[in-house]
């Protein structure tokens, strides 16, 4: 019985025995993990992966989990980030590394936070210390870091992924925006020379500048609801029901206004053949976004959808301390409504605020979701060398 | 009460009063807002499909549905009457429940009988059954107009399918239940 040998343990490596070598097994039953002798050589045996007529790859083996289109994308996404390294570092960006594990995480309502021991949080995403290091006079500034999220688990989401962010002091949302563009265009360029791809059956022009419209209008037109940002939650449902919309037994702003976006404006966005920036934000879902210079109702930021995926999510940064505090005593307020953990507030942000920031902008972008637009897949976990469940 | 993360395939909910089973279900959440669940509904009742957004933190109220084995008996007029091989009971079930694959029912044949509030509101036959050929043409030219050489044949519980042309009166066919389709034949 003879086999081909695909890997070697470090004890029985032959002189001349190499992977992909044929070796005959003694007389019997030899199996994929049998030592056997090589053939015709005097050569201390090898071990053999696989026999003709052997399932290969063996089920639940590392070869079937990494099979060959995963190893694809998985080689695509090596190339993703070399080129975003690059394409910060031509633009004088310091690359910065922020720690994952933090003692006031993110208060927003809707961001679960992981535990990680008595105190302490994984981040969901590194703006708060970033924040702090455009405190410190560092005018450009991009993290590759690890985030996580409790319970996100889907075909877009993992508990635990890559957060491409960036910021610029002294600079406005557009140049955040013009970044974007540039990145993902030179991304495109970089893996496959054009940047009119397809994803998901349809073809995708990421050629920049992309369309824009503000959030106002895709509600009214494709969710059939009116809204201005600065409506009452009672008032807010009232439009969303009369439009028809299913938000079940919803009550706060943030619930009825997604329901509405998440039956009326996703399947849209889905369909779209170029990436759409969706501007103007409700003040209601500021976050950590500064108010509309003249417009109090909205506020600077920008969302990009690409294929379906949300690719992005960018604030003109809030660096009023006062403002800032208000928000995240607003946000641990909500928390307690919602019956989650009503994490701390980082003072130590508050104070950076204080010190005071430039006018800034930043941006915050998921790689996974960047690779699987590049490289077609429609579900995560193709694109990620190990998901939860595989832990 | 069952609430988004129970949400699966199979799991049995009651919805203004009727039992529906969860088909397909996707995880879906805007970076800033609740994460929702995209979950496909089919009513057991009348096999109707729709979508609903599920909104972390809602909950769905359990149907009281229980699915039990049954051996089909014997015909009676429109009805159908199938026992409990647990405890010999009877149960006698329209045929309009059972639907269109009634005529493939074989006596001593066990099924899948769904209870709803314990009354029977659905039949499932195994995907598969042997059924013998009561009549067919022999060696009849076939419809051969778009490439398919078939004839019908008439099967022992009266139902009528395409067969391939060496079939003959007395052979034992597979048939596909779901689709009412000859499979293969069968020695035998």
């Amino acid at each position: 019985m003879c086999g081909r040998v695909l890997w070697r343990d470090g004890e029985s490596i032959g002189l001349r025995t190499r992977v992909g070598d044929v070796v005959v097994a003694p007389a019997g039953e030899a199996r994929a993990g049998d030592l056997v002798a090589a053939a015709g050589a005097s050569e201390p045996p090898v071990v053999v992966r696989r026999y003709p007529g052997d399932e290969y790859p063996p089920p639940g083996s590392e070869v079937a989990r990494l099979n060959p289109r995963r190893l694809e994308a998985l080689a695509r996404r090596a190339a993703v980030l070399r080129v975003v390294r690059g394409f910060f570092d031509r633009r004088d960006f310091a690359e910065v590394d922020v720690p994952v594990r933090v003692r006031a995480p993110a208060l927003e309502v809707h961001l679960d936070a992981v535990a990680a021991g008595p105190d302490w949080w994984l981040i969901t995403s590194p703006e708060y210390q970033m924040k702090r290091l455009l405190a410190a006079e560092l005018g450009r500034i991009y993290s590759l870091c690890r985030c996580s999220r409790a319970g996100e688990v889907g075909a877009q989401h993992q508990p635990e992924f890559t957060m491409l962010e960036w910021y610029r002091g002294w600079a406005e949302l557009d140049d955040v925006l013009r970044d974007t563009e540039e990145l993902v265009a030179e991304v495109a360029m970089a893996l496959w020379q054009t940047t009119l791809l397809s994803y998901g059956g349809r073809a995708l022009d990421l050629t920049p500048p992309w369309p824009r419209r503000t959030v106002a209008e895709v509600m009214a037109e494709w969710a059939g609801v009116p809204v201005r940002g600065d409506e009452d939650a009672d008032e807010l449902g009232r439009r969303v029901r009369a439009a028809g919309v299913d938000a079940g037994d919803a009550v706060e702003w943030d619930d009825l206004f997604f329901a509405a976006f998440v039956e009326r404006v996703e399947p849209r966005l889905a369909a779209l053949e170029r990436p759409l920036v969706l501007v103007d934000w409700p003040v209601a879902l500021g976050a950590l976004a500064r108010e509309a210079p003249g417009r109090p109702e909205v506020v600077e930021r920008f969302e990009v959808y690409a294929g379906g995926l949300e690719l992005c999510n960018a604030f003109g940064e809030l660096t009023c301390p006062a403002e800032q505090r208000r928000r995240f005593e607003a946000d641990q307020a909500r928390r307690a409504r919602a019956g989650k953990p009503v994490h701390p507030i980082d003072e130590k942000l508050l104070a950076a605020l204080s010190e005071g920031l430039p006018p800034s902008a930043g941006n915050a972008l998921g790689i996974d979701r960047l690779v699987m637009l590049m490289t077609d897949r429609a579900d995560i976990r193709d694109v990620v060398w190990f998901t939860a469940d595989e832990l | 009460m069952y609430d988004t993360s129970d949400i699966r395939k199979g799991l049995k909910v009651l919805m203004d009063g009727n039992p529906f089973t969860i088909v397909e279900f996707q995880f879906v959440k805007p970076g800033k807002g609740a994460a929702f669940t995209r979950t496909k509904f089919k009513n057991l009742l009348t096999g109707a499909v729709f979508e609903r957004n599920i909104r972390s933190g809602e909950k769905l109220e359990p149907a009281n549905v229980e699915e039990k084995e049954m051996q089909y008996l014997y015909k009676e007029g429109d009805d159908f009457v199938f026992m409990d091989p647990q405890n010999y009971e009877q149960v006698t079930i329209p045929g309009e429940i059972i639907g269109d694959d009634h005529d493939l029912l074989k006596d001593n044949i066990s099924v899948s009988v769904l209870f709803f509030n314990e009354r029977a509101v659905g039949v499932t036959l195994p995907n598969f059954v042997l059924l013998r050929v009561t009549g067919t043409e022999q060696g009849v030219a076939g419809n051969t107009a778009a490439g398919n050489v078939t004839k019908p044949a008439l099967l022992e519980t009266g139902a009528s399918v395409q067969v391939p042309l060496f079939i003959n009166e007395g052979d034992l066919l597979k048939i596909d239940t779901r689709e009412k389709a000859y499979v293969e034949r069968v020695k035998g």
